[in-house]
């Protein structure tokens, strides 16, 4: 055997590329495809699922998604501020936060405080929204802070120093000077921040929900027992993708147009 | 000494182990043009950020128009309103208009109305020679007018002393000039400044006074044909003649 590098290369390529197609024919012609079609995608299911799907399901998960950007949005703003003070006990705290609630799985989170604080307290939360939105933003803002610090130490310090020289305050200088231009580096990231949100909402429903709760992921459980069949599901699972595909395409675009913009 | 506009008493400054300013004294007189000269790490930066306490002393005290810097209980956002600064890297506004970037702090600082913050800033551009890139952003302009707009900005907050960190060191060659040209004008208008800078012709044609610092002390101030011309020192003599094998 006197194969070149190259060959040889070539040989593995080939190799891996017909094994595959030989195994994608192999799906092909095993697969009942007229059953599994039945037991997917049913036509007479998939028409059922609407409008409630929409009217309810959609609703509630982009009102989920939206109170747990903006709660997210905010407190990770501060938190990103507390991360970067220049006062320990601040950013020992904000440290602490990000990384107890980012080590946590939110579904133990949302647990714990949808379940736990009740329990404990005797609190109840005031309603389902609230109870789920709120577990939501905290763990969000964790990861939020952490985006949004980048954001802010890649804006350079010049600009700090030129606002303080103006007679600008911290504050000012933060709110009208560094955040600002912050922002224009975070906001594909914080977009794929909310896709992910999008997603979280569907662990929500572990803390009960009513008729009128109902989100995407939930919604097609129910209807999967109802009906006996798993189209319910692939349907929530595609109102899921009508929501995320343009989201991301969105931030890949906001992403290459900024990197487009700086050279 | 009693009508200096600026003040530097013992000033110290280490950044940790490292200690930048030794002991520095010095007084800038109202109208009075002092250029600070000195090899890089000599400190001659560092003590200009200390007047208007970007860097905060670590020792000693500084007063700008009878107002002590230094005092902790001064409110340093007003006092530094009387301090214009410009810097090496321009530092302007990125994600701002020239307009924005000098009217800013008039309106935010100042709590001016947009239309006065406006009229003035069109005042200053006319003055710098930039009146037509008013709407244009920091990015869309060369370094030397990005300069411009700088000194406008600071400018803009009329300070009672103009700070240059070494403002024309990141520009090209040709672009030098225009900014040192609105230096020129601004000294002899009356202007106080300090002048932290490599540009010996400017020095010694501007300046009412030379300061040649070097490992963070003051090592000869005087008039700048002597410091420059004729210098006393031989630390001062070494430098200048290092810069002018460098041109």
């Amino acid at each position: 055997m006197s194969l070149s590098r190259r060959q040889r290369l070539r040989l593995a390529r080939g190799g891996v590329y017909s094994a595959t197609v030989a195994a994608l024919v192999l799906i092909l012609l095993a697969v009942d495809w007229g059953a599994l079609g039945g037991a997917l995608f049913k036509w007479s299911i998939v028409r059922d699922q609407f409008p409630d799907i929409l009217t309810t399901a959609l609703r509630n998960t982009v009102i989920f998604t939206i109170f747990g950007f903006i709660g997210g949005l905010s407190l990770g703003l501060l938190l990103a501020i507390m991360r970067l003070s220049s006062v320990k006990p601040y950013r020992w705290f904000a440290a602490t936060y990000i990384e107890v609630l980012r080590g946590i799985p939110l579904l133990v989170t949302l647990l714990i405080l949808g379940f736990g604080i009740p329990i404990a307290t005797g609190w109840q939360w005031p309603n389902p929204y609230i109870q789920g939105s709120v577990p939501l933003a905290l763990v969000a803002a964790a990861y939020i802070a952490e985006t949004v610090r980048a954001g802010i130490e890649a804006v350079p310090r010049g600009q700090m120093e030129a606002a303080r020289s103006l007679g600008m305050s911290y504050t000012r200088a933060m709110a009208t000077i560094i955040i600002p231009q912050a922002f224009r580096v975070i906001v594909p990231p914080l977009t794929n921040e909310f896709v992910l949100l999008i997603k979280d909402t569907s662990l929500i429903s572990v803390l009960g929900v009513t008729a009128s709760t109902l989100d995407l992921a939930r919604f097609g459980r129910n209807g999967v027992n109802d009906t006996a069949n798993a189209t319910p599901l692939v349907v929530a699972g595609l109102v899921y993708l009508a929501l995320t595909v343009p989201l991301t395409q969105l931030a890949a675009w906001m992403e290459r147009r900024s990197k487009a913009g700086r050279r | 000494m009693t009508d200096a506009l600026v003040r530097i008493e013992a000033l110290h400054k280490r950044f940790g182990a490292n200690h930048v300013l030794r002991g520095i004294d010095l007084a800038v007189a109202r109208g009075e043009v002092v250029c600070i000269i000195g090899p890089s790490g000599s400190g001659k930066s560092t003590l200009l950020r200390c007047v208007n306490m970007l860097e905060t002393p670590s020792e000693g005290k500084v007063y700008v128009d009878g107002v002590e810097l230094t005092d902790p209980d001064c409110d340093l956002d007003r006092a530094r309103t009387s301090t214009g600064m410009v810097f090496q890297s321009f530092n302007l506004f990125a994600h701002m208009s020239v307009m924005d970037n000098i009217t800013i702090a008039l309106r935010k600082v100042l709590k001016q109305d947009r239309a006065t913050a406006e009229a003035k800033a069109t005042k200053l551009l006319t003055r710098v020679g930039l009146a037509e890139k008013a709407a244009s952003y920091p990015a869309q302009l060369s370094g030397g007018q990005q300069q411009r707009v700088a000194i406008a900005r600071a400018l803009a907050m009329e300070p009672k002393v103009m700070l240059f960190d070494e403002a024309t060191s990141a520009l090209d060659p040709e672009l030098v000039g225009d900014v040192l040209r609105v230096m020129r004008e601004l000294a002899e208008e009356g202007m106080t400044m300090l002048v932290v800078t490599h540009e010996m012709d400017f020095a010694r044609g501007v300046a009412d006074r030379v300061v040649f610092m070097d490992a963070g002390v003051v090592v000869e101030d005087g008039h700048p044909d002597q410091v420059i011309g004729n210098p006393r020192e031989e630390r001062t003599r070494r430098f200048l003649t290092n810069v002018r094998d460098r041109d």
